[in-house]
C-alpha cells in the first residue's frame, strides 16, 4: 500500500520550515539594512574624521578610515578649544551640563511621580480639571513662553543662574511625565491601594513603600526621557544662563561656529561626538529597560 | 444576663448614592459578636459596596456605623478595628510574605518583638511557615489567599471582612479553602462578614445570610430558614440549584390551587398569616419532588414525561413535563431513566412556598 508514505517528504508534519531567503525576509531585512546605513553613515564619517590629522582630511576621502590614527583632536576639543573668551574646551560645558541635568531630572521626576500618584489614586475635587489644564499646557509651543519666563525669572532673581534653568526644565517636563506616571499608576490594581489603607498607610506611606517600588520600570523610562531631553537642549541653555554657565550643547555650537581661519574639522567632529556621548551611552546601557518599561506600563500583571 | 448582647457591628439608616444613583437605601443591620454573616446577591446588588462602607473605604451619604459600640462613621479604615481580605488577594508585590504580614503592624508602630510573635502565631494557624521568605509572585493562588487572610489575622482585630475571597480560585481549591475558613471561624470566634455571589459558600459558611438586591436586604435569616421559608420570590429563586419550580395560578378560599392543567389542595401548608384567596406563585424545590414509588405516598401527584436527563453522578437532574407544565426534579444518581420515559412525581404541601403574585411576598 504505497499511497502517501512515499510522499512523506511533502506531507506537512511537525514545525513549519522557515525559508531564510523568502521575499518577505529580503524586503524586511533589506529595508532595515538600508535605513541603518542611512543613519549610521554620518556617524561613521564623524568618527573617522575625528581620528585623522588635518592634512589627511584635506585629501578629501570622507569615508575612508584614517591612515594615521590620532587622538589629538579629542584632547583639543576637551580641554583646549576656544569658545569666546576662554580656551578651556568642552570640559567646562560638560560639568555645567551635569550640574543642570542631575537636579532637573531628580526634581522633575519626583514632582511628576507624586502628581501622577495623586491624580490616579486620590480623587479630589477638580482633579480632572487640573489634569486637563496640565495636558493642554503641553500643547502650547514653548517658544511662545520664552520671553514671559525671562521676565518671571528676572523678577524672582534667578535669571542667569543654574537654578533658574533647572526650574525651567522641571516645569516643562511636568505635562509629559505626569501623564506617564498617572497612566502607569491607574493600571495598578485598586485593591492593592485599599489593602494599604486598611493597613494604616497614609498618602506618603503608600507612595514610598508600595507605589515607588512597583514603578521602577516607569522611573527608568522617565529618566531616559528627561536625560536625553535636557542634555540635548540648546534653546533654554543659551537663553537662561550666562556664558560661564553654558551647557555642553551651547559650547559645542560656539566651538563649531566661531572659529576664524582654518576650520578644524577633526576637532569639531570630536567635540560633537563628546557632546552626544552621554545620551548614547545611557541608551546602550538601559535600552532593554526602556523597552521593558514601556511594555510594563501597557500590560499590568 | 450580661450585656454581651451588644452587637459587634451596628449599621443604622445607611444611605449611599453616587450622584443621582442610590446604591444603598436605608440599610439597617445588626451583627452579633462572633457571628458569621454572609452578604449574598448577584452582581450590582450593593454587597461589595456595603462591605467597603463598613471598612471605611467609601464615604457614605447618610447614616451611622458602629463597631464594638464605637461610632466609626468618620474613622479611617485602619482605626476601625477591622481586617480585610480581597478577591484579588492584593498582596504587596515587592515585599516578602513576612513583609506583607508586618506592613500593617509597622504602620501601627507595634514593637518588633511583638510583630515577630504575631507573625509566627498567624503563620502557624494558616500553615504558611515555609512561605515566609517568598515573594507573592512565587506563590500559588491558594497560598496567596492564605497570606491575604494572614495579613488580616495579624492585626488582632475583632472583625474580619471578606470580599469574595474565593472567586479567583479553581473549583477544587475553593472547596478546600472554604472549609479552612469555616474552621478558622470556629477556632477564633471573631465576627466575620463575607461577601459572595456563590450560594454554596453562603449556605455552608454562614450563621446568617443577608440576601441583597438593588441595595436593599431581601431577607436576613439563618441558612435553614432561607432555604425552607424564603420570604419572597426573589430569595426563593436565588437559593437552590437547580432553582425552584414556579407556577402561576389562583388560590381560593378552600385552599385549592388551580393553574393551567393543575388543580390540587394545599391544605397542610404553613401560612404565615390567615390564608387569603388571590393570584399566587406556587414554588416547589426540585429536591422536594419525590419520584417513582415514593411519589405514591404524596398527597399531590402527577404523571410526568421526561424531556431531558442530566446525570451528575451523585444525583440525576430530570427535566420533565406534567399536565402541560415544566417540572424539574432530582432522582438518585443510579436511576436509569432517559428522555421519553413516564414517571410518577409528587410532593407534600408542607414543602411548598406560596407567594402573592404582585408583591411576591410569602403567604
Amino acid at each position: 500500500m504505497a499511497n502517501n508514505s512515499s510522499h512523506s517528504a511533502t506531507q506537512p508534519r511537525g514545525p513549519k520550515p522557515k525559508r531564510t531567503f523568502s521575499r518577505r525576509n529580503i524586503m524586511l531585512y533589506g529595508t532595515l539594512i538600508v535605513v541603518s546605513l542611512y543613519y549610521l553613515l554620518p556617524l561613521w564619517v564623524m568618527l573617522v574624521t575625528s581620528l585623522k590629522g588635518m592634512p589627511e582630511i584635506r585629501l578629501g576621502n570622507v569615508f575612508s578610515p584614517p591612515v594615521e590614527v590620532t587622538f589629538e583632536p579629542w584632547v583639543k576639543a576637551w580641554s583646549e578649544a576656544c569658545t569666546g573668551l576662554n580656551c578651556e574646551g568642552l570640559s567646562r560645558g560638560f560639568w555645567n551640563s551635569i550640574q543642570i541635568l542631575i537636579p532637573s531630572v531628580v526634581l522633575s521626576i519626583a514632582v511628576a511621580s507624586v502628581n501622577g500618584y495623586a491624580l490616579s489614586n486620590w480623587k479630589f475635587k477638580g482633579s480632572d480639571t487640573f489634569f486637563a489644564i496640565l495636558i493642554i499646557g503641553a500643547f502650547i509651543p514653548y517658544q511662545i513662553m520664552i520671553y514671559p519666563i525671562v521676565i518671571l525669572l528676572r523678577e524672582v532673581g534667578l535669571y542667569g543662574s543654574l537654578w533658574g534653568l533647572i526650574l525651567v526644565h522641571t516645569v516643562f517636563g511636568m505635562p509629559i511625565l505626569t501623564l506617564l506616571f498617572r497612566n502607569y499608576f491607574t493600571s495598578v490594581p485598586e485593591e492593592l491601594f485599599k489593602a494599604a489603607r486598611v493597613d494604616g498607610a497614609g498618602f506618603w506611606g503608600i507612595y514610598f513603600r508600595i507605589m515607588l517600588p512597583m514603578a521602577l520600570p516607569i522611573f527608568v523610562v522617565a529618566i531616559i526621557l528627561q536625560v536625553t531631553g535636557i542634555w540635548n537642549d540648546f534653546l533654554f541653555g543659551v537663553i537662561y544662563t550666562k556664558p560661564d554657565l553654558y551647557p555642553m550643547t551651547v559650547q559645542l555650537n560656539n566651538i563649531v561656529n566661531s572659529v576664524q581661519g582654518v576650520k578644524e574639522y577633526n576637532v569639531n567632529m570630536a567635540a560633537t561626538l563628546l557632546t552626544g556621548l552621554v545620551p548614547l551611552v545611557i541608551y546602550f546601557i538601559s535600552g532593554k529597560l526602556f523597552v521593558r518599561g514601556i511594555a510594563a506600563g501597557a500590560v499590568k500583571g | 444576663m450580661q450585656a454581651q448582647t451588644q452587637p459587634s457591628i451596628s449599621i443604622r439608616d445607611l444611605k449611599l448614592s453616587f450622584g443621582s444613583v442610590q446604591v444603598l437605601q436605608d440599610l439597617n443591620l445588626d451583627i452579633a459578636a462572633g457571628e458569621f454573616l454572609v452578604l449574598l446577591g448577584s452582581s450590582g446588588c450593593g454587597k461589595s459596596t456595603l462591605l467597603n462602607c463598613i471598612a471605611g473605604l467609601l464615604d457614605i451619604t447618610d447614616g451611622q456605623i458602629f463597631i464594638n459600640g464605637q461610632n466609626v462613621t468618620w474613622a479611617e479604615p485602619s482605626e476601625r478595628g477591622i481586617g480585610m481580605v480581597f478577591q484579588s488577594y492584593a498582596l504587596y508585590p515587592q515585599m516578602s510574605v513576612e513583609g506583607n504580614l508586618a506592613f500593617g503592624l509597622k504602620n501601627a508602630k507595634v514593637p518588633k518583638a511583638e510583630i515577630a510573635q504575631r507573625i509566627a502565631r498567624t503563620a502557624e494557624i494558616l500553615q504558611i511557615e515555609p512561605l515566609l521568605k517568598r515573594k507573592p509572585a512565587a506563590l500559588s493562588g491558594g497560598q496567596r489567599q492564605r497570606v491575604a487572610i494572614g495579613r488580616a489575622l495579624v492585626r488582632d482585630v475583632d472583625v474580619f471582612l471578606f470580599d469574595e475571597p474565593l472567586s479567583n480560585l479553581d473549583a477544587k481549591l475553593r472547596v478546600e479553602l472554604r472549609v479552612e475558613i469555616k474552621r478558622l471561624h470556629q477556632k477564633l470566634a471573631n465576627t466575620m462578614i463575607y461577601v459572595t455571589h456563590d450560594q454554596v459558600e453562603a449556605m455552608t459558611l454562614a450563621d446568617r445570610i443577608a440576601i441583597m438586591k438593588g441595595g436593599q436586604i431581601m431577607q436576613l435569616d439563618s441558612p435553614a430558614v432561607i432555604y425552607n421559608r424564603p420570604a419572597n420570590k426573589y430569595v426563593a429563586d436565588f437559593i437552590g440549584s437547580p432553582s425552584m419550580n414556579f407556577f402561576a395560578g389562583h388560590l381560593d378560599e378552600q385552599l385549592q390551587f388551580s393553574s393551567d392543567g393543575m388543580d390540587f389542595s394545599v391544605k397542610g401548608y404553613d401560612f404565615a398569616q390567615a390564608p387569603q384567596a388571590g393570584e399566587v406563585w406556587l414554588g416547589i424545590r426540585p429536591e422536594h419532588i419525590q419520584s417513582g414509588e415514593a411519589a405514591q405516598n404524596c398527597p399531590i401527584q402527577f404523571e410526568a414525561c421526561i424531556d431531558l436527563v442530566e446525570p451528575m453522578g451523585s444525583d440525576t437532574q430530570v427535566w420533565s413535563t406534567a399536565n402541560g407544565q415544566n417540572f424539574r426534579f432530582r432522582m438518585d444518581g443510579q436511576a436509569d431513566v432517559k428522555a421519553g420515559d413516564q414517571v410518577s412525581i409528587g410532593f407534600e404541601p408542607a414543602r411548598l412556598s406560596l407567594f402573592e403574585r404582585v408583591s411576591e411576598l410569602r403567604l
